[in-house]
């Protein structure tokens, strides 16, 4: 019998070395004269134990990692190939508790699947979706999305059935569906991962998304920064268009719905919607005064429904298993589950999928197993380089949005990145800053010019130069950009540096209130 | 190739399609590893906009560079995640093995630096990219062998 070995593709995967293990799986395999088939897959999402190698057994999957090239003569001679006992065996993956707990639903397939061959997706479930909801109508299906709760996953958690209602309701021979696949958040790879290990289900998203607003071209606008999920999505888009599911006759039903994929070029705001649109329109990606909306007129004037890579990766799911059971999961007005990323200065970094009410504690440490350097975790920032560095005294906050938003934080787009104790919290807040400057597209003057100065006066800051005025103007230069900023760039780059000044003023040089001790 | 056939190709590819000069100056790029300035008034006449859109296109994205890079370009990621994890002594190593600062290009020709925001591997920081390869858990002994590395070959 030939063994099957999955070893992932992903890009992670391939950055600490995955590609010269499977090619010394193979080269060992042949000169042992033992049959093998090696399958590459998306990742497990257990990054910390990448290059993880699995071999099927009557069983299931069973689990060694991380594996190095050098460790594959002895993982042979231990028979690994049975799923035979080995020091870096981890037993049957399924059981591995941070994938157990996981409620794996957007990134179901993620992992068992060989991500380019369309078989494997039509054998996981994938195209059942498309089918119901051509059967259902574009009303129907725009209802059907509503009722399931689904929140935009890309940050702003806009309700996702609502922007494809107001996108249906438009009347206008042309429209457009744009994926937002410009990343650019420290501390998520979510989209990247959904793109490399699973790119065929957010062409079935997008195409759910096309045909239930009633547009025919639709454009994913990626990131530079990731080429290896740029060419997996590239042969993806090939291979569903010569299968009937891009093209002038989606899946025979005679509707049209065609992709074309896009590469940004290193602008952090061309992840803000309307900057994006410039960008796709082939201009500098300058932010657009709203209103008018995309949905009404976005890229080229034309209705636009904009979506997050994971909430078009979502859509599919909702519509084979129904809405209500997209509902069932999360609490309060944040239904469904979400992708969190865990990274940073944590020991077990990786994709924990998850219903929404799990606390920051049992994230970093149930399944993040606490830091990489076993120093105590001290901040998390949540959310991205715009969110807020939450303290140890917050990490019992449920993860849900408002209850994040109650506390001048944001979950945005899941990502959380630990720091230990040594990190200089003054330091990353004048970093926030810093990245502000340089990524503002210059529209508004807040982002343009406060970003800049808001750096200088950290800088007297952290220089005990005039601390306490220094301090007043900074908390008045914040302000003036939470509230005078056209867009998110401007108007969130405060939320870290003010938190740094409310939880960790001790790593400005000031002394802590007992207030904002004990918050 | 020669830039101007390049330049050629590129407009023949992209000038049409809708938005097209992205794709157009990612073309240029790809094919000789900058956006020559003197192809702009090229581009900007195939796409029918002014020297200065053109310009300002270019200069707006982080991604397009101006002038030749080195052989290899080494970007460090500077963000969040990777500073967490030491990337900020990455680069002060990085700048010393290779002798230049960021944005720079080693005497030798052989290593352009440049810093990145986030390069998606946040779960095994810090992390670099070697031209078009996604490098995780760099510590100073990887990153000196990728520098030696990269001077070794042409």
């Amino acid at each position: 019998m030939i063994a099957r070995v999955f070893v992932a593709r992903d890009s992670c995967a391939i950055s600490v070395g995955a590609d010269s293990v499977a090619r010394a799986i193979a080269v060992e395999a042949f000169r042992r004269g033992q049959a093998v088939e090696i399958v590459r897959t998306g990742s497990r999402g257990l990054l910390w134990l990448e290059p993880l190698v699995e071999v099927q057994t009557p069983d299931g999957r069973a689990a060694y990692g991380p594996v190095g090239a050098q460790d594959v003569t002895e993982l042979f001679d231990g028979d690994f190939l049975h799923g035979g006992r080995h020091r870096l065996g981890h037993g049957l993956t399924d059981q591995i508790p941070y994938l157990a707990r996981q409620q794996r639903r957007t990134f179901a397939r993620m992992g068992l699947i060989d991500p380019l061959r369309l078989d494997d997706y039509l054998q996981h479930g994938g195209y059942v979706a498309l089918r119901q909801a051509l059967t259902m109508g574009p009303g129907a299906a725009v209802q059907a999305l509503m009722e399931s709760g689904l929140r935009g996953r890309g940050g702003a958690a806009f309700p996702t059935g609502i922007k494809w209602k107001t996108v249906l309701e438009q009347q206008s021979a042309t429209k457009y569906v744009v994926c937002n696949a410009d990343e650019g958040d420290s501390g998520t790879f979510s989209d990247r991962m959904i793109m490399e290990g699973d790119p065929f289900v957010l062409i079935e998203g997008m195409t759910i998304a096309g045909v239930s607003v009633g547009a025919t071209q639709g454009y994913i606008y990626l990131r530079s920064e990731y080429p290896y999920a740029e060419a997996t999505l590239a042969r993806a888009i090939e291979t569903a268009r010569a299968a009937g599911y891009l093209g002038a006759d989606l899946v025979g039903s005679g509707q049209r719905f065609d992709l074309e994929l896009r590469r940004g070029a290193g602008a952090y705001i061309c992840g803000e919607e309307t900057s994006l649109l410039e960008s796709l329109e082939g201009k500098r990606g300058m932010v657009r005064f709203r209103p008018p909306l995309p949905a009404l007129q976005g890229l080229f004037g034309k209705p636009t429904l904009v979506n997050n890579v994971i909430t078009l990766a979502s859509v599919p799911m909702i519509f084979a298993q129904g809405a209500q059971a997209y509902r069932d999961f999360g609490l309060g007005r944040s239904r469904g589950t979400l992708p969190f990323q865990l990274a940073g200065n944590i020991r077990h970094g990786g994709l924990v999928e998850i219903a929404f009410g799990l606390t920051l504690r049992e994230l970093l440490y149930e399944f993040g197993g606490g830091s990489a350097s076993g120093r105590p975790i001290r901040a998390v920032q949540v959310g991205g380089p715009l969110g807020a560095y939450v303290p140890e005294s917050q990490f019992d906050t449920a993860l849900d949005y408002e209850a994040f938003a109650a506390m001048g934080a944001m979950i945005g787009h899941g990502g959380i990145v630990a720091f230990d104790d040594t990190a200089d919290l003054a330091q990353m807040a004048r970093f926030a800053m810093e990245f502000c400057a340089i990524e503002s597209c210059g529209k508004c003057t807040p982002c343009r010019i406060g970003s800049t100065r808001a750096v200088e006066v950290i800088d007297r800051v952290r220089a005990r130069q005039d601390v306490a005025a220094n301090v007043a103007l900074l908390r008045d230069l914040c302000e003036t950009m939470t509230e005078g900023s056209l867009c998110g760039l401007g108007g969130m780059a405060p939320a870290p540096v003010l938190s740094v000044l409310n939880h960790f003023p001790e790593d400005f040089g000031l002394v802590p209130t007992s207030a904002a001790r004990s918050a | 190739m020669a830039p101007d056939a390049a330049v050629a190709a590129a407009i023949a590819l992209h000038a049409d399609r809708p938005g097209g000069l992205l794709p157009l100056l990612h073309e240029i790029q790809d094919r000789l590893g900058y956006v020559p300035t003197h192809c702009v008034p090229i581009v900007a006449k195939a796409m029918r906009l002014s020297i200065a859109e053109v310009h300002g296109v270019i200069g707006f994205y982080h991604h397009f560079r101006r002038s030749p890079p080195g052989r290899h370009v080494l970007r460090i990621c500077l963000a969040e995640a990777c500073q967490s994890m030491g990337s900020r002594e990455l680069l002060e190593h990085a700048r010393k093995l290779a002798g230049v600062d960021l944005h720079g290009t080693s005497a030798d020709g052989a290593l352009t630096l440049e810093p990145v925001y986030c390069l998606g591997n946040c779960a095994c920081s810090p992390a670099v990219m070697v031209d078009k390869e996604l490098v995780g858990r760099v510590d100073a002994g990887r990153l000196t062998d990728i520098v030696e590395h990269c001077r070794s070959r042409t």
